[in-house]
């Protein structure tokens, strides 16, 4: 479904500010597959995660999805051809409603009824949203339920989520654990940036990214036992601090 | 009326045929239509061009549409009217100016609104700005509203100019009473090489009394705003302005509050922000499937709306 070929990306123009986020990931993503993407803050993961989206533009590599070579391609482009974003930070907007947010996300005429189911799975009362703006009277939490509401509206062969349990409490946790357990049952790919482990706990595969390089890829069974167990836990982590 | 006339009034005052209640249709210069009702007169000026609409105190849900249309090529008008509302009423007022010009000369309708508001009473007045047509003639429009807000009393003020109208000087002026409130809101997007400038200026006599100016806008290409609010805090009161922006292109945009307490129990704020559209916004509706145009367009229509 997804390819990523030799995948590089810089930053900086001078030699002396120039620093390297990601550092020649190969990576294939297989249809269907939920795949959560792990590591160390600053490692490179967010940045991985705007590069499939289209907001970064590999310095060099290219990506593929599903066959096609959408390097070149714009975030639109990106979009239409079927892979969502869910911010780690959400979007605010003056003057934009839930509503119309959602009914863009779905990309049709939406009823209030139907724009109010994709609140309902994110554990929001839509009566009391749907008709507020996307802007700053919505907390942290709220907006960040909305923004995966709009990934749901979408509805796409592959969802990329940053983060998607920061800022949320435990109740909506629980209820995130079942979106993303949904999305994958009706057979969708996920690729999710976590640290937590109940999220790493249901996926199929997990990816460790540390420093910019992919340090670690296989079956959840083999992955989280090792990030987890003695000194395993700290493994990737303490390979990040010598390296630095 | 013509099918241009009618298209203005449509624009302006989302009318699609004579409207319910009292109304005062002006073509061209001179009224086209009117029609008075129980509680509402309307009585033409003998003195200067403009009309006097009074009405009776405890007219209640009722309401007064008094549009202007100008399709003359060259037409160049001054308009005074004045609005005599009584005690504990609940009114809405809509007026509005549509301009099509298709020729070379000028046209401009300028006009004054003189609001004199009884005690306890609600009016809602809603304004909107439109210009249209092809021809290289300017579409100016300068209004000037007064309003003398009266105990307890509050006026709701709605202000729209989206297209089209190439030159504006807006000034608002107003005193409001023991108890009074005043609210402002307007929605301004400015194109081409258009100059819009507007000014508040709000007298807080009363004590208890009230106002909040809230202005919304975007400039486009190369035009050209200027946003001045003066609140003056004369009694225990409070006020409010508030200018938030939009700048594209090559437009320029100046904001200028300014609040002054003359009264130790006077509460005073003012807020301005200019700034682009955020990229993080375009973003996040491009990642839902919008070109980056699209995207502007409906960050810009939601923040106007």
């Amino acid at each position: 479904m997804l390819e990523l070929k030799d995948i590089s990306f810089q930053v900086g123009d001078s030699a002396s500010t120039q620093k390297e986020i990601i550092k020649n990931i190969n990576l294939t993503i297989d249809d269907h597959k939920f795949v959560a993407i792990t590591g160390p803050n600053g490692g490179g993961k967010s940045t991985l995660a705007k590069l499939i989206m289209g907001i970064e533009k590999p310095t060099s590599g290219k990506i593929y999805f599903n066959g096609t070579d959408i390097t070149d391609m714009s975030i639109s482009e990106r979009a239409n051809l079927g892979i969502s974003f869910a911010f780690q930070q959400p979007v605010r907007f003056k003057g934009i409603k839930v509503k119309d947010l959602i009914t863009l996300a779905a990309g049709n005429n939406l009823s209030a009824a139907g724009a109010c189911d994709f609140l309902s799975k994110v554990g929001l009362c839509a009566r009391d949203y749907i008709n507020r703006d996307v802007d700053a009277s919505l907390s942290g939490g709220e907006l960040k339920r909305i923004e995966i509401a709009t990934i749901i509206a979408r509805n796409t062969p592959l969802s990329v989520f940053d983060e998607p349990e920061a800022g949320i409490d435990l109740w909506s946790f629980n209820n995130l654990i079942k979106v993303f357990e949904e999305l994958h049952d009706q057979e969708k790919s996920l690729i999710i940036i976590s640290h937590q482990e109940r999220i790493l706990n249901i996926a199929d595969e997990i990816i460790v990214i540390a420093d910019g390089n992919l340090k670690s890829q296989g079956p959840k069974e083999e992955v989280l036992p090792e990030l987890l167990n003695g000194t395993g836990s700290c493994k990737f982590y303490r390979e990040v601090t010598k390296t630095n | 009326m013509d099918a241009i006339q009618k298209n203005l009034l449509e624009q302006i005052a989302d009318l699609h045929d004579v409207p319910a209640g009292a109304y005062n249709i002006r073509a061209n210069g001179a009224t086209a239509s009117r029609n008075t009702t129980a509680n509402i007169d309307i009585v033409t000026k003998e003195d200067k061009q403009g009309i006097d609409i009074v009405i009776k105190p405890g007219t209640k849900k009722e309401s007064v549409h008094i549009p202007v249309v100008l399709s003359q090529s060259g037409l160049t008008e001054m308009v005074y009217n004045d609005f005599y509302i009584g005690d504990d009423c609940d009114i809405t007022i809509i007026a509005g100016c549509g301009i099509h010009n298709s020729g070379d000369l000028m046209s401009k309708h300028d006009g004054i609104h003189t609001f004199f508001i009884g005690k306890n009473s609600h009016v809602k007045y809603v304004e909107k700005h439109y210009g249209s047509g092809e021809g290289t003639g300017e579409r100016i429009m300068n209004p000037e509203t007064v309003v003398h807000v009266g105990e307890n009393s509050f006026m709701e003020m709605e202000t729209v100019q989206i297209r089209g109208v190439d030159s504006t000087k807006r000034l608002t002026k107003a005193d409001v009473a023991d108890g009074g409130k005043l609210i402002v809101s307007e929605k301004l997007m400015t194109h081409d090489r258009q100059f819009a400038e507007t000014t508040f200026e709000v007298e807080l006599n009363g004590e208890g009394s009230s106002a909040n100016v809230i202005s919304r806008s975007v400039a486009k290409d190369d035009s050209k705003q200027i946003f001045l609010a003066k609140i003056n805090g004369n009694n225990r009161c409070a006020g409010h302005s508030e200018c938030d922006a939009i700048i594209m292109d090559n437009a320029k945009i100046s904001a200028i509050p300014e609040i002054n307490a003359n009264h130790l129990d006077a509460e005073l704020i003012h807020e301005a922000a200019i700034g682009k559209i955020a990229g993080d916004q375009i973003i996040k509706l491009m990642t839902l499937g919008l070109s980056e145009a699209e995207a502007e367009a409906q960050i810009i229509n939601g923040f106007l709306k």
